[in-house]
């Protein structure tokens, strides 16, 4: 496909990592802020190539990760409901709660569909005026425009029956939790480029200044990550600390205006608990008091929410590079992909799951 | 209740069916080894890891095998349901290297089913099978009630007769057999995907769904010592790669550039986050030979209509037993997990 | 997170009041929103996530891309890391 293809040549690819040995002289840990960028890494085996001195930390932007298991719950109990729809993005479907996921509500007999877009969800409302459609608006910056738009058209089109179960969350306040915890060690990060779409580069100008760290936005394909590590060891080696946009086809400074105009009328900042980090403030979003309405966390009130979650469980030490997997001690033992205590077992890019599929290798391949 | 034991799963995930249960991934996997294996007890001494089982008849045998098919909607790009039925159970006996000797046809119809819809599906059912070379001697049909049965399903079952001197059994697949893939991938999978309510996408691509007995002949015909076929279906390549290397407990390593993908089938994995040796197809087989071979094996195939973009992708190892790498095309390798059940699109 | 694809618009129309497209992937069509980029035209590209254009695909932004990647390894040869990266 073009534009795709073309940024994953193996012969750039190779003077890309020429380069970043070139420049390399010391050890920095660099974090991938998205997880469609260690998508990309691991599916093309980026980490195997870097030299040595260069390790990636896999971060918290993966909304199967994050979205905390409070929400997780929420959604199953809403979904049990027989006159709901629950509609919801295929991500969520296998993302355990407390007590079960989207698909055992779908075997008890639950109406949950899987859709692509948010609008087909608005679709399926206007099709069955007789239930309640319900979608679980989960995701990061760039996935907000299009939930907003939900909303929006659903209140234009005066379909009453549909509203949005809202976990939103966002990516600076994440970077600065991760700046602020005492332990940190991320010297670079890699911004994630479609976010950067939506709402620009400049927000991570103040971050980028206040803690003293590169940040490179860039795309996800291998060409992509390749020059956003160039770029950071290259500010990391000369001891700037800049916002770079290596992602220039797709992302503006200012993001997208229109869609940030959707946004700010739909939704405000609100605080968010992130699944194996905790709370942090201001780093999500909620309906505005005007679409109240579409709200199904106020529509349907869930009571006796029992959440449990595994105290075990260091996902938010892996999350931030301040353990490896392999040094947790639930790791491969009562936490696996399939019996996941948390996050970074959860979602097949996560890292623990990526090191507990490397395992099985004979020799297993370092990551970074 | 079945009795646990000290194998909890998958019943700590879950302690109702899910549809992943039916994917043809790993839940599917666990459902047959600590469900239906234990359940079946003594009965179960001779069951078959793989689609068809091989009996003893007489100084012959003969593979024999069943296949339930459930498919949304009941006519997609290429194919219907009935179609359908005759090639998978038709595929199941050639991976044995059985010649299909004569299938079974249940129905289970919806009350409510059109009766011009049934005769269209009866009529293609009866075509492929022709096509095919092997007759509908037998079979049943019962009728639910409305809602209950997505328009039909249709169970086949098949027997056929192996060749002396043919043994396939992916027990025989050795460190050093070359791996070769019959042709391009994922055509099925993505061909129903693109008629399913709401994923629909444009596309002139259809089906694959084809019968491999003929090309698994001409195989055959020049190399009788072919160690194991297994015909890609749900799971898509992976799940056939995957389940070859856990039972023959060897690595399996392919080249990825190698693998033939549409580009239609390339384009729709992009936007729905899908991976196409993941996705599923009716009409194509890998083959685990000896690598010497192999060379005559991928110049025999292309002369059979369905082995016409036949390739060798990779090689069997004696390290990373049980597991699938694939070589990238900078030169990484990367691991090939089977699917864990249904497949998804996804927006992360 | 946000899987996005660039694709490219076949044509543009109007639904429920909102701008969509279909947008051809290289041998798929799928209707999209359009909503956040109007001012995109039949035979531009743009980047879709969860069926929403969120960015105009800037061509001559992405060839200086690859313009640069090749400068990189003209300024300065060495030979290719090895090829064979056994696991």
């Amino acid at each position: 496909m073009k534009y795709l293809e073309e940024f994953a040549n193996p012969e750039l690819a190779h003077k890309l990592l020429a380069e970043i040995a070139d420049t390399v002289t010391k050890p920095w840990a660099i974090m991938e802020v998205c997880g469609g960028q260690t998508h990309s890494i691991i599916r093309h085996g980026i980490d195997q190539l870097l030299p040595g001195e260069v390790e990636l930390i896999h971060g918290p932007g993966c909304p199967v990760c994050v979205t905390p298991v409070e929400s997780i719950d929420r959604a199953v109990q809403i979904a049990r409901r027989p006159d709901v729809i629950f509609c919801s993005f295929g991500d969520m479907l296998r993302v355990p709660g407390s007590h079960g996921d989207l698909f055992s509500v779908r075997a008890a007999g639950g109406d949950v569909r899987v859709v692509y877009s948010p609008l087909d969800a608005v679709d399926i409302a206007n099709d069955n005026p007789d239930k309640e459609v319900v979608f679980f608006a989960v995701g990061f910056e760039t996935t907000a425009p299009a939930n907003a738009m939900a909303v929006h058209q659903a209140h234009g089109r005066g379909l009453t029956n549909f509203s949005v179960l809202v976990s939103h969350v966002l990516v600076p306040p994440a970077i600065e939790a991760i700046m602020t915890s005492p332990d940190v060690r991320v010297n670079a990060f890699l911004a994630a480029g479609h976010v950067c779409s939506v709402m620009g580069t400049r927000q991570y100008e103040p971050i980028a200044a206040m803690y003293n760290v590169p940040i490179v936005v860039t795309g996800f394909e291998p060409l992509d990550v390749l020059d956003g590590i160039r770029r950071a060891v290259a500010q990391l080696e000369s001891g700037r600390a800049e916002v770079e946009n290596a992602y220039e086809r797709a992302v503006r400074s200012d993001g997208n205006e229109i869609a940030r105009q959707m946004l700010d009328e739909v939704f405000e900042v609100t605080d968010r608990a992130w699944r194996g980090i905790g709370s942090i403030p201001a780093s999500g979003w909620q309906l505005r008091d005007q679409y109240q309405d579409f709200d199904a966390a106020i529509r349907f009130e869930v009571d006796h929410l029992s959440v449990e979650e595994s105290t075990a469980c260091r996902s938010g030490e892996v999350l931030q590079g301040l353990i490896k997997p392999n040094e947790c001690e639930e790791f491969g033992t009562t936490c696996t992909p399939r019996h996941p205590l948390g996050a970074t077992m959860v979602s097949s890019e996560g890292a623990c799951a990526a090191y507990y599929r490397y395992r099985r290798l004979d020799e297993p391949v370092s990551h970074g | 209740m079945v009795e646990l034991g000290s194998c909890p799963l998958p019943f700590r995930d879950y302690d109702k069916v899910t549809i992943a249960h039916g994917g043809g991934g790993v839940l599917t996997q666990e459902l047959i080894q600590k469900l239906f294996i234990p359940a079946f007890g003594d009965a179960a001494a001779d069951a078959t890891p793989t689609d068809a089982a091989t009996l003893a008849v007489g100084a012959g045998r003969i593979a024999f095998t069943t296949d339930s098919y459930v498919v949304r909607p009941l006519f997609f790009p290429g194919g219907d349901i009935g179609q359908l039925s005759v090639h998978g159970t038709v595929n199941d006996l050639a991976m044995a290297g059985a010649q299909p000797l004569a299938l079974s046809t249940a129905f289970v119809l919806e009350e409510g089913l059109e009766m011009g819809v049934l005769h269209r599906i009866a009529t293609s059912m009866g075509a492929a099978a022709t096509a095919a070379g092997v007759g509908l001697v037998t079979g049943d049909t019962k009728v639910v009630d409305a809602g209950l049965a997505d328009g039909m399903y249709i169970t086949t079952a098949g027997v056929g007769v192996i060749p002396d001197g043919v043994d396939l059994r992916p027990e025989r697949v050795v460190p050093g057999d070359a791996v070769i893939l019959s042709g391009t991938i994922g055509r099925h999978g993505t061909a129903v995907m693109s008629v399913r309510e709401g994923l629909e996408f444009g596309t002139e691509l259809v089906s694959d769904s084809a019968p491999l007995n003929g090309l698994v002949e001409s195989m055959l015909s020049v190399c009788p010592d072919i160690h194991a076929l297994r015909d890609l279906t749900r799971g898509g390549m992976a799940a056939a790669l995957c389940e070859i290397a856990e039972i023959a407990s060897v690595g399996v390593r392919y080249v990825e550039a190698a693998v033939p993908v549409p580009p239609e089938v390339d384009a729709a994995c992009g936007f729905l986050g899908l991976d196409p040796i993941h996705v599923a197809n009716e009409g194509r087989l890998v083959a685990f030979a000896p690598a010497e071979e192999a060379e005559a094996l991928v110049v025999e195939m292309p002369q059979h209509e369905l082995g016409a973009d036949a390739v060798i992708i990779g090689e069997v190892t004696e390290e990373n037993a049980g597991v699938v790498t694939a070589r990238t095309a900078l030169g990484t390798h990367r691991i090939v997990d089977q699917p864990l059940g249904e497949q998804l699109p996804r927006i992360c | 997170m946000c899987l996005g694809v660039p694709g490219r618009i076949v044509d543009t129309h109007v639904e429920h009041g909102t701008p969509m497209a279909t947008v051809d992937f290289g041998g798929v069509t799928k209707n999209v929103c359009l909503a956040y980029t109007p001012d995109a035209v039949a035979g531009e590209y743009v980047i879709i996530h969860a069926g929403f254009a969120i960015s105009l695909l800037d061509e001559e932004a992405a060839m200086a891309s690859l313009d640069l990647f090749e400068e990189i390894g003209l300024v300065e040869s060495r030979p290719l890391v090895d090829e064979e990266v056994e696991s």
